[in-house]
């Protein structure tokens, strides 16, 4: 096992954890956004709805990512869209865009549920104290019930956050040039089987770990003042 | 139906799936009147406090505030709810707010007072109940007494009609119960309209120009606290006060 690859290979994984940062940035909001409007559909009054929100669920996690992906890049896969390049690698937007897409919905399937539970754990007596006042059901939830609901998930979601980070890792087979692609690369170009792989471990172990972290001081941030 | 009832209430009934919960109530309530609602646990005295501002859905009756039919489908629920204010037994206050933001939070989102406005209204009731040096504290570090005051102030900075309250002392220890009994025995000598359910008998008897009393989903007397707790008619409560007196 050798390390001799690094000097020419290193601009592979940089590049490559720039990219993956990219898309998990991107993941991450849309997912929660859609995550949270996905719970609101299925705790909504209305029926059509709530079966919607619950079929969508289901489907995504039902079945596996990778097999999302592939049918994500088939039926997305065609749109016109231009290369760029990222330091040493050329990112093709046609294949960059529906895997973002593809991750950010199925990232929606587990935020909702995530959201559903955080919602649900905020007391009723909050909701009625809100209605009592005037203040309406919209109002209430964005106002009221959302931020408790946020406090209530943020360790919950700061797993779905990690987790986002790995699974991008996926794109890599539909020819995403993300960090898993830049190990892959320098491991069938310098027929080094195990050292790219730790390498790239590294890398991935970092990210995550500062991400848990930084949930971690947001959530004791949030709890400032009503730490239970 | 006449206009200086502040509340009134026609036939109503309640059912929680089979079980009929209020059978059939009717209530008038005056701008200005202080009613009591006494009577043992499970008599429907909190439903029947909720359905007033619809927190709970009447099955079936009319429930009339200020002229208008609240539990008619049509009418927009919450506009009227912001002239009711409803203290609760658990207080209810918004635990990630300041007790500022609580009570400027519905003021503003309603649309009803600025920012600078709701601060100075804000600033005016917690030194009303004695809370001024509370105002950037949250409500965990509150005592329940405290807390109650804080919900209190919450209501009143809508400026309401009339106050809702829920056994606001049922939750408190017992040496927090005065200071929560005294606010709420100020705002009856300002002339607030009270629609109080409570087991405080004593403070019934002094505050109240009504008090009524409820059994089984029914009111079964109702009078002056004089009539009520030192004449009662019926066996039912005569029974009940004979219990808790």
């Amino acid at each position: 096992m050798s390390f001799n690859f690094i000097d020419k290979f290193l601009p592979y994984f940089n590049d490559g954890l720039i990219v993956t940062l990219m898309i998990s940035a991107f993941v991450v909001v849309i997912g929660t956004v859609l995550g949270t409007l996905i719970a609101l559909a299925k705790l909504s009054k209305i029926r059509i709805l709530r079966w919607l929100a619950n079929v969508y669920i289901e489907v995504f996690r039902g079945t596996p990512m990778l097999v999302q992906i592939m049918i994500g890049f088939q039926v997305l896969g065609k749109m016109p869209l231009p290369e760029f390049q990222l330091g040493i690698l050329t990112e093709d937007l046609s294949r960059l865009v529906p895997g973002i897409i593809v991750l950010s919905m199925n990232s929606g399937a587990y935020v909702a549920e995530i959201v559903r539970s955080g919602i649900n754990a905020v007391p009723k007596g909050q909701t009625e104290a809100a209605y009592s006042l005037g203040i309406r059901p919209h109002q209430t939830m964005m106002k009221v019930i959302l931020p408790q609901a946020v406090r209530n998930i943020l360790p919950a979601l700061g797993n779905e956050f990690v987790t986002i980070i790995k699974d991008s890792s996926l794109l890599a087979t539909i020819g995403v040039m993300e960090l898993f692609n830049g190990a892959q690369t320098t491991s069938s170009t310098t027929y080094q089987s195990l050292s790219p792989w730790l390498l790239v471990a590294g890398y991935y172990f970092v990210v995550t770990f500062i991400t848990s972290r930084l949930i971690n001081l947001l959530e004791k941030k949030l709890g400032k003042g009503y730490a239970k | 139906m006449s206009t200086h009832n502040l509340i009134e209430i026609k036939d109503l009934h309640k059912y929680f799936g089979k079980n009929e919960v209020l059978k059939g109530l009717d209530i008038q309530i005056k701008r200005g009147e202080v009613v009591v609602m006494i009577g043992p646990s499970g008599s429907g005295k909190s439903t029947f406090l909720r359905t007033m501002n619809l927190l709970e859905t009447p099955t079936k009756g009319d429930v009339y505030f200020e002229g208008t039919n609240i539990a008619d489908k049509s009418v927009d629920v919450f506009k009227h709810r912001e002239k009711m204010g409803m203290v609760f037994q658990q207080f209810n206050l918004f635990p990630n707010m300041t007790v500022l933001d609580n009570l400027t939070l519905a003021p503003m989102t309603t649309g009803k007072l600025s920012k600078e406005e709701a601060v100075e209204v804000a600033i005016e009731l917690l030194a009303k109940v004695g809370l001024s040096e509370k105002a950037d504290a949250y409500p965990q570090s509150l005592s329940g007494g405290q807390q109650q005051r804080v919900a209190i102030a919450r209501a009143l900075a809508m400026n309401p009609d009339v106050m809702l309250f829920d056994e606001p002392t049922s939750a408190l220890d017992p040496e927090m119960v005065g200071d929560v009994l005294n606010v709420m025995q100020d705002l009856a000598k300002d002339g607030m309209t009270m629609v109080i359910v409570t087991h405080e008998m004593g403070f019934a008897k002094e505050v109240a120009d009504c008090v009524i009393f409820m059994a089984d989903g029914k009111i079964v007397e109702s009078g002056t606290p004089n009539e009520l707790f030192d004449h009662p008619k019926e066996p039912r409560t005569q029974e009940f006060l004979a219990q808790v007196l």
